[in-house]
């Protein structure tokens, strides 16, 4: 069986794997996790040295990073715990409002 | 075959281990509790001098095995294992996780009373607490029906269009410690019988790789994953049926969702479930040749609940009376009762239904007792009234 979560709240009872199973493997990706934010990080290109010290704490992996250097963050899985804000030496990285960021036409 | 079947004196607890011999499961994890003890020593000496195969798993505790249970079964092997009483409570929350994963776990449980004050005696209290737990539940009246109903409960559990845990349930010491005649199977019948395994899917698998038990996220399918759940606990009634059509052939011997003795010309009946059966048919017998009409029907599949059967099989007597082992504390009745009344609402006007609740903590429950529900019952068809509150056969008054 398939697994395409995308479309998950119209299955019927009957499209549903026996036993609660997920009968795919390395599918977690496909879970937006993002959808639970509340803030969102957003990075100061100028503050930032590429230390990668939040590519090392983020719990998530959301840290997108291409040649050694930091390139954005993965908002499908970046659940907005603001460690990276946190851990950040040179307070590159700063936590707004998701719902605003929304609004602006952010990701 | 019922004509060369070998005939035996053993306990119920004997009995059980020696279908679980003949069954040979690939894992057996149990934990040893009094009325059950018996069981998992009996198969343990088995296993012990290689007349099974089982992986046999001492484990610290009964959620410990029935956790242990769940991920064998998960892994697609055979699973058995056995409980009793507060072993059972003890297993509660992995109860519900065994029939949502589908898993067609098989376990004995040895009726006993649950604590305070402690007490290591019959009734239904353990198994009727586990009712909703989503396992199918066959109860036994004697030795030889808790051997037959092991050995079709491999069947009936591993169905696929079923795929759920079931308990054979069996009274404690009653059943289980008393020594009693009955015919068993020799080892090639039952290992035709059950088969090999297919089960619903594997953990262990690498080609087919699965994940067991993850969260259902805040998409939400639970509502009708359990849809799902409640219509292939539903279709196990079908199944029981068709499995016992066949061990018939095997055995000789005849099992139905439940057993009419008597009920088809009677005017008044009990309903009762387990070793009291026994009793009860000879009160009936008795009150027979005093030229009274009465009969019995005595419960064997309690969940799935085959409602519209037993509406049907009561419908036509003028009064019921319910035998319930266990009391549901602060409820219009005992959990039998319950479905009775509910299940003959509605039908054929107002059927008069009693309760009576017996034989609590091994209470002995003679004779006289069963004969007082019958005299009740002849007052009730005429009155057409049942009693409010439940009556508590032999209580110290």
């Amino acid at each position: 069986m398939k697994w395409d979560i995308s479309k998950i709240n119209q299955w019927k009872a009957e499209d549903h794997p026996l036993g609660a199973t997920i009968p795919t493997a390395g599918n977690a990706r496909e879970y937006n996790t993002g959808a639970w934010r509340s803030s969102r990080p957003i990075r100061d290109n100028e503050k930032c040295t590429q230390c990668l010290i939040c590519f090392m704490y983020c719990p998530d992996s959301s840290i997108l990073v291409k040649d050694d250097k930091v390139t954005d963050f993965d908002l499908k899985h970046c659940k907005g715990c603001g460690i990276c804000a946190r851990e950040c030496p040179f307070e590159a990285i700063e936590m707004i409002d998701e719902r605003s960021a929304s609004k602006k036409g952010g990701k | 075959m019922a004509k060369t079947a070998k005939k035996v004196a053993m306990t119920g607890n004997s009995a059980c281990a020696e279908a679980m011999r003949q069954i040979n499961p690939d894992v057996v994890a149990a934990y040893p509790i009094t009325p059950q003890t018996a069981v998992v020593e009996d198969f343990s000496t088995f296993v012990a001098s290689g007349r099974v195969t089982t992986e046999f798993v001492c484990v610290d505790s009964e959620h410990s095995a029935m956790s242990a249970c769940i991920g064998a079964s998960a892994a697609g092997a055979r699973v058995m294992t056995a409980t009793a009483s507060q072993g059972l409570a003890l297993m509660w929350e992995m109860l519900h996780i065994a029939s949502a994963l589908r898993l067609p776990i098989v376990m004995h449980n040895i009726n006993r009373a649950l604590s305070a004050p402690i007490n290591i005696h019959c009734d239904h209290s353990d198994s009727m607490g586990a009712r909703d737990t989503g396992w199918i539940q066959l109860f036994s009246e004697n030795a030889q029906e808790a051997y037959d109903n092991t050995i079709q409960a491999v069947r009936i559990a591993e169905d696929p269009s079923v795929y759920l845990p079931i308990m054979v349930l069996l009274d404690g010491f009653i059943i289980s410690h008393a020594i009693d005649r009955l015919e068993i199977l020799e080892d090639k019948q039952v290992k035709d019988f059950v088969g090999e395994i297919k089960p619903p899917y594997s953990l262990l698998d690498p080609d087919n790789p699965i994940a067991v038990g993850p969260f259902d996220g805040l998409r939400g399918y639970f509502l009708e994953f359990k849809k799902v759940q409640n219509d292939a606990l539903e279709s196990a009634k079908e199944v029981v049926l068709d499995v016992a059509r066949e061990y018939e052939k095997l055995s000789g011997r005849s099992y139905g969702l439940f057993e009419e003795y008597k009920l088809d010309d009677a005017e008044v009946g009990i309903v009762v479930m387990g070793s009291t059966a026994g009793t009860a048919k000879t009160v009936v017998d008795d009150l027979r040749n005093a030229g009274k009409k009465v009969g019995l029907l005595k419960l064997r599949l309690f969940r799935p609940f085959p409602v519209k059967e037993i509406a049907e099989a009561l419908s036509h007597l003028k009064a019921i009376a319910v035998l319930d082992r266990s009391c549901s504390f602060g409820a219009q009745g005992g959990p039998v009762f319950l479905e009775i009344r509910t299940a003959m609402y509605g039908k054929n006007g107002q059927t008069p239904v009693s309760d009576y609740i017996y034989g609590l903590g091994g209470r002995d429950v003679g004779k006289d007792q069963i004969m007082k529900a019958y005299e009740d019952l002849f007052e009730a068809a005429k009155t057409g009234k049942a009693k409010d509150t439940p009556t508590f056969l032999g209580i110290r008054e």
